[in-house]
């Protein structure tokens, strides 16, 4: 797992951004990735989807995943390629399901108002440091504590789960 | 140290004689449970190379949300979970006829005060109404729960929100709930767990207290909490004749943050478009045309909900070019509705009924919006889309609300009387009256 991420910021300055609006309920049965990729950010703003590159850092504003607990709304930011989140708060369990599925999530309130679109970005996950190479500015975002560092370093829960089966097996 | 009650279920379920906010524990899990729409957790599941599940009592599959199935991958999941069920001798499924999981749960005598719950809904803060730790988890959690009956989980701080006060007539535990989502925001309790005590609590119906618990999910609670009285072991106890854990906060015990209010003068709270703590008091409000009221879900589909709709509804009929869809929360609600005679009155009222479950509370099926109408919902979320079109405005308002505003076909108080309904409607505070 890279300890620095670097890339182009793609920007949605919105707060309480529900899991209802990263993945409608109307699709929520299904299950596949690349399906469910297709409808990312619907109900927010459709033209996400095509502004997302691969590598990307999604930066949100406050309490970004409220509300239901459906996974595909973190399997869909990382199926259309976003490598981090920026974000000023994070709902409850959406922020959970980044965890345990290797999506890093660095808070850091306010960052929404001051990177714009297409900025190019430098983070450090592990000090929390956003460096907005771009406008020459830097955030101090919150760094990632061990614990879920290490579920990060391992690429996920899947991954721990699997390592750990396997050595149970030997 | 001092430990609130959450803190030692926690403890308990990690093995230990404390814990303090801000640990991360590993807490062995009593119930957990997953809804027919994450097939995830199955897929989740496989590729961490599960192969039993730990523990085949304490697993719970609920077919609620798709019920029935309104599609063929609908279809197609429930179809899995089946095969996984009889794969793995799991002893709990309840199917499309049973029913919502926060309903069923506690009906099914599986929620005990004490106990740790995990089920792939977020409100399945729920549960503190009945004294346990109770809390929504996405489908990768709930697997390795399956495989190991383990979840990491950090320990939250507490709040508590002090009801006191003597509630008017009329007003319901969603005024309530609505009420403090407008005081408190939706991050009040982020990460959060959040208590809510108080003279005000005390006198609410288990049901009632299972409606402000529900809702503690969208001030961001991680869980919610009431301490148990004599009116929860009742009420379990029709369901139970298991043991139970009561915790009791210890007495100095110092809360993150503390909050007081005097709801005597609490007037209906409605939730306008587009976020839950988009409060108006409803007196500000009333006339807003209605195309659809929605009375169901989780938090506004129990028998304190339907008893309470019916009461308005008898004898009245639904406004023309209003439609009402009502949804019961569970085979048992709707049992208990025919019975004492609440399914009667709304069908003759001019409801559309629909089969036990989520309805439309998700905007799945069962009562669709679409663009440009308004709906009035009990139910627990009004984002945009939520139910159907994102150019749907959802206003939630408690079930007397919603029936009072059936009978309008606008929003109306619940006090207002049936002479008052035909006057009602005209436009207040400059909103536009669309029709």
């Amino acid at each position: 797992m890279e300890l620095t991420i670097k890339s182009n910021a793609i920007v949605y300055n919105h707060d309480d951004i529900s899991t209802d609006q990263i993945f409608p309920g109307k699709y929520v049965s299904i299950s596949n990735p690349p399906e469910i990729v297709e409808h990312i950010l619907e109900g927010a703003d459709v033209t996400l989807r095509e502004r997302f590159k691969s590598g990307n850092i999604f930066v949100v504003g406050e309490n970004f995943g409220c509300g239901s607990s459906r996974e595909q709304a973190v399997i869909g930011i990382k199926e259309a390629g976003i490598k981090l989140v920026i974000a000023s708060s994070a709902g409850r369990i959406w922020y959970r399901n980044a965890i345990n599925l290797a999506l890093p999530v660095i808070f850091c309130p306010g960052a929404s108002n001051k990177v714009a679109e297409g900025d190019e970005l430098q983070v450090n996950l592990k000090t929390g440091i956003i460096k907005n190479i771009t406008k020459e500015e830097t955030y101090n975002g919150e760094p990632l504590s061990d614990f879920i560092m290490n579920i990060f370093e391992n690429g996920g829960i899947k991954q721990m789960m699997l390592n750990k089966n396997s050595n149970q097996n030997k | 140290m001092a430990m609130h009650a959450v803190h030692k279920i926690l403890a308990r379920a990690s093995g230990t004689d404390s814990v303090k906010p801000g640990e991360v524990i590993n807490a062995k899990i009593d119930i957990a449970g997953i809804n027919d729409i994450y097939l995830t957790a199955l897929k989740a599941y496989g590729e961490m190379g599960g192969k039993e599940v730990w523990d085949r009592d304490k697993v719970v599959f609920f077919f609620d949300h798709n019920a029935p199935s309104p599609s063929e991958i609908g279809a197609f999941n429930q179809r899995e979970m089946r095969k996984f069920v009889n794969k793995n001798g799991v002893k709990h499924l309840f199917d499309i006829n049973e029913g919502i999981c926060h309903m069923v749960l506690p009906e099914a005598g599986l929620v005990k005060p004490g106990s740790l719950i995990v089920i792939t809904d977020s409100h399945t803060t729920t549960h503190g109404a009945f004294g346990a730790f109770s809390t929504g988890v996405g489908s990768t959690d709930l697997a390795t729960v399956m495989m190991t009956g383990e979840m990491w989980m950090r320990v939250p701080q507490v709040i508590n929100v002090k009801l006191n006060g003597k509630l008017k007539d009329g007003i319901m535990a969603k005024d309530i709930a609505i009420f403090l989502l407008g005081e408190l925001g939706t991050k009040v309790a982020l990460y959060k767990a959040l208590e809510f005590s108080g003279e005000i609590i005390d006198a609410l119906s288990i049901e009632e207290r299972m409606t402000i618990c529900n809702m503690a999910v969208e001030m961001g609670a991680k869980t919610a909490y009431i301490k148990p009285d004599e009116k929860t072991i009742a009420y379990l106890r029709r369901y139970t004749d298991e043991e139970f854990y009561l915790d009791e906060t210890d007495v100095d015990f110092e809360y993150e943050n503390e909050y007081f209010y005097d709801l005597s003068n609490l007037e209906p709270q409605v939730a306008m478009p587009h976020s839950v703590d988009n409060r108006e008091t409803l007196w500000d409000v009333e006339g807003i045309d209605i195309d659809q009221v929605f009375i169901g879900s989780c938090t506004g589909g129990k028998l304190v909900d339907i008893a309470a709709a019916a009461e308005i509804l008898k004898g009245n009929k639904v406004a023309k070019g209003t439609r009402l869809v009502v949804t019961h929360a569970s085979k048992r609600v709707l049992e208990k509705s025919i019975e004492l005679g609440y399914y009667k009155i709304l069908l003759e009222a001019g409801a559309a009924i629909t089969t036990p479950g989520c309805g439309a509370c998700l905007g799945g099926h069962s009562g669709i919006l679409t663009d440009g109408e308004n709906c009035a919902a009990t139910s627990s979320r009004n984002f945009p889309g939520r139910m159907g079109s994102k150019n749907a405005s959802i206003y939630l308002v408690s079930p007397a609300t919603a029936a009072a505003t059936a009978i309008a076909g606008r929003l109306t108080h619940p006090r207002t009387n049936n002479e008052e309904l035909k006057i009602k409607g005209v436009i207040k505070n400059g909103i536009n009256n669309k029709k």
